[in-house]
């Protein structure tokens, strides 16, 4: 049950989620967290290959990259929300919709 | 100092630096200098320059030889090779000498003439730098150089003419100055660029030296045309500078500057630069029979026009400009038939004599307080005696009426030149062309001597109309002016003596002075026609004292008898049309200046506003156009970029998995 095939699955259908959050939702906290979702599918298809495929050899990179992917997501989660907490004090809402001053 | 005036061929140089200097001085820092100190810099760095001048004139005279001295190299770009030379000959040292003498004598007279006036140090500055602009155009040893001189003069014409700029007349009048000497120095620079072609030089010895190596090649130009090509398009220029028809029309209107510029730029000395470049050019112009004869045609004509203009004019100025027009077309004819050393001559004595009179009539215009209609004066022999005694003798050497002053003495050899002138092609091949011209010259000479003691008559003579108040506040100007017109009088007197004909017991020696430069192959001496010149004598001065005599009669009184005479029949329309210029100047009016404006407005409407701003606008509209079309890919809104990332991504993983896969 436990295979490398398996994991990828998984972390396909988890990415799949993600992006799916991401296009399809208009609250931008929710978009946030399908990006969450999306990071952890990678994160998670990155450890499977390590284990698979290195960790028998002692080769521990992909955790030492994982560990390094999350505290960056952490610190890019902490920018998008405070981001996010000053769009909604200006506007009272965070609807994508409502936020396309940049169109051309 | 004697080595200083051994070696004067070392220091030519400082004859047009000199008024340079002073214009570089009197321009940057006059504003703020004492007017005194203006004075004596402008004046003083022309006097230096007539003291080398003269100076230099007597080496030359000395040694027969010219002073050549080249100071290196202006630019060269491909074959053409310009040098930085002067150069004085015969022919330079007597115009170096006339320009900063005559030159002199006007800077010195402006001080009474320009007192007062608070542009003084601009004035000054002006006068200078046309000292050096003529005094370049005459010494520069090629035809760049010349060329250089020939638009520094014009350059100063403008400014000077437009002296008085506030006033919108003057200001225009010095623009149509410039603008109708802009298409004669058009016609003037395709001549150089033509004599570059052809000669391979613009050196003006350079050229002379082609012509004499090179029979062949000179003989297949002259039958092709070129040469007579070349020398009209150099003509064009000489009658847009020294105002022949038909670019004659900036002259009279040019009076509006004040009038020592006048007399120093458009009598004596710039006028005459297109004389003096036939002169130059002489080897050139006598290969081509067509040219020389149609400056026969051109100068007589001019001579003849502007003299039946000038019998009518009201204003003092006006009289004595279509008078210059009249006496340069005199200088033409002599060049014309060959007699260069003669029409040059006639030059000297025209500078002295017109300088002459427009000084003087500067002086009677400052003393009416700047009126310069002749009707409202008169009586003024009695208040103004040195400038009438001044004038009038000025006028006899204009009229050419009392034998032995200067102006009877050239006059009369151009006569005789032109009368014994045999040649002619065409149509007017087999006429007596030399008589028919002379023929013309007489009659001109005739028109001279009328409108000359008419003006003495309504100036001097008549009664005055003045009002008595005014009139007796009529004085002499100033000292400085009386002693220059009365050096001015005695030049115009015994200027012409160094150049006495044979027949009348001199020996001429200013035509073998310059025979060096105009013809130093043949032998020196005149030849004799019996009494012919005699007769021809005896018959111009005759009639022209007949003539001065009627004029002084008519219009010494009250003239009524021409004032009858105009009112009404012929007298009226002859009157009317030589008091309005033959209507000339509408003419040129309607013909140039309406059309060029017609044409200019409709390629202003046309090809400015519409085709080529249409093509700036349209190239911003495309521009604009396209932009809409992208605008739309950005909605500014999140999903729709992360939608065009997800699906660019997989875009790219498809064509990466089917590259590997056909691998």
């Amino acid at each position: 049950m436990f295979t490398l095939q398996n994991s990828i699955i998984l972390g396909l259908i988890l990415f799949s989620i993600g992006a799916y959050g991401v296009l399809t939702r208009r609250n931008l906290l929710v978009v946030l967290m399908s990006l969450e979702i999306m990071f952890n599918a990678v994160n998670l298809i990155v450890l499977a290959f390590n284990y698979f495929r290195f960790y028998q050899q002692g080769k521990e990179l992909g955790h030492y990259f994982v560990l390094l992917v999350i505290a960056v997501a952490a610190a890019e989660a902490a920018v998008g929300l405070a981001i996010l907490v000053t769009i909604y004090r200006n506007r009272r809402n965070v609807d994508s919709d409502e936020l396309t001053e940049m169109k051309g | 100092m004697i080595h200083f005036i051994d070696n004067i061929e070392n220091y030519i140089y400082l004859i047009p630096l000199l008024p340079l200097i002073g214009f570089v001085i009197n321009g940057l820092i006059g504003k703020n200098l004492p007017r005194g100190i203006v004075y004596f810099i402008g004046c003083i760095s022309i006097f230096a320059s007539f003291v080398l001048s003269a100076l230099a004139l007597w080496k030359v005279i000395d040694t027969g030889n010219a002073l050549e001295i080249a100071y290196g190299s202006w630019f060269h770009s491909g074959g053409l090779n310009v040098s930085i030379g002067l150069k004085v000959d015969q022919l330079s040292a007597v115009m170096i000498n006339i320009v900063s003498g005559v030159g002199f004598l006007i800077h010195f007279y402006s001080i009474g003439y320009m007192k007062g006036d608070e542009g003084i140090y601009k004035f000054f500055a002006y006068l200078n730098l046309f000292c050096f602009a003529m005094l370049v155009l005459v010494m520069g040893d090629n035809l760049l150089l010349l060329f250089l001189g020939w638009e520094g003069v014009g350059l100063c014409s403008y400014l000077l003419i437009g002296f008085w700029y506030k006033n919108k007349d003057y200001a225009d009048a010095g623009k149509k100055a410039f603008i109708v000497n802009r298409i004669g120095d058009f016609g003037f620079l395709i001549g150089i660029f033509l004599i570059f072609q052809y000669f391979g030089t613009l050196n003006i010895a350079g050229i002379q030296e082609f012509l004499v190596k090179h029979p062949g090649e000179v003989k297949l130009l002259i039958e092709g045309g070129v040469i007579t090509i070349i020398t009209l398009l150099l003509f064009v220029g000489a009658t847009g500078k020294s105002a022949q028809i038909p670019l004659y029309v900036w002259l009279p209107d040019a009076m509006a500057g004040p009038t020592p510029v006048s007399a120093l730029i458009h009598a004596a000395t710039m006028v005459t630069a297109g004389v003096y470049m036939i002169g130059r050019l002489h080897f050139l112009f006598s290969l081509s029979e067509v040219t020389m004869l149609i400056i026969l045609i051109v100068g007589a004509v001019t001579a003849l026009y502007s003299g039946t203009i000038a019998i009518t004019q009201k204003d003092i100025k006006k009289v004595l400009a279509y008078s210059t027009i009249s006496q340069l077309g005199y200088m033409f004819m002599a060049m014309s038939v060959g007699a260069f050393s003669v029409g040059i001559f006639h030059l000297m004595t025209h500078a002295f004599f017109k300088a002459l009179l427009f000084l003087s009539a500067g002086s009677v215009i400052i003393a009416c307080h700047h009126e310069q209609d002749m009707t409202k004066m008169g009586g003024l022999s009695k208040r103004l005696p040195v400038t009438h005694i001044a004038m009038f003798i000025g006028m006899l050497a204009l009229s050419g009426t009392v034998p032995y002053i200067s102006g009877f003495l050239s006059k009369d050899l151009i006569l005789e030149k032109v009368f014994l002138f045999e040649g002619g092609l065409g149509v007017l091949s087999g006429l007596p062309v030399g008589k028919i011209f002379w023929g013309v010259g007489l009659i001109t000479a005739l028109f001279t001597a009328f409108y000359s003691f008419r003006l003495m008559g309504m100036t001097f003579w008549a009664k005055t109309r003045m009002k008595d108040e005014d009139y007796h506040h009529v004085k002499e100007p100033s000292k400085a002016m009386s002693t220059v017109l009365i050096l001015l009088a005695v030049l115009s007197i015994v200027g012409g003596w160094v150049g006495i004909p044979e027949i009348l017991g001199g020996n001429n020696p200013f035509h073998s002075f310059l025979s060096k430069v105009f013809d130093p192959t043949s032998a020196h001496g005149e030849v004799h026609h019996g009494n012919t010149p005699y007769i021809l004598m005896g018959v111009s001065t005759s009639l022209g004292i007949i003539l001065a005599i009627i004029a002084a009669f008519m219009y010494g009184k009250n003239w009524s008898f021409p004032e009858r005479f105009t009112q009404k029949g012929i007298g009226k329309l002859l009157h009317r049309l030589s008091y309005n210029k033959y209507y000339i100047d509408e003419l040129y009016e309607v013909l140039f200046v309406k059309t060029i404006m017609k044409g200019s407005r409709l390629l202003w409407k046309w090809v400015d506003a519409f085709i080529i701003d249409g093509l700036v606008n349209g190239t911003g509209r495309l521009a604009q156009l396209i932009a809409k079309l992208g605008q739309n890919v950005q909605t500014g809104n999140v999903n729709t970029y992360a939608l065009s990332i997800v699906l660019g991504v997989m875009a790219l993983l498809t064509w990466f998995m089917i590259a590997t896969y056909n691998n």
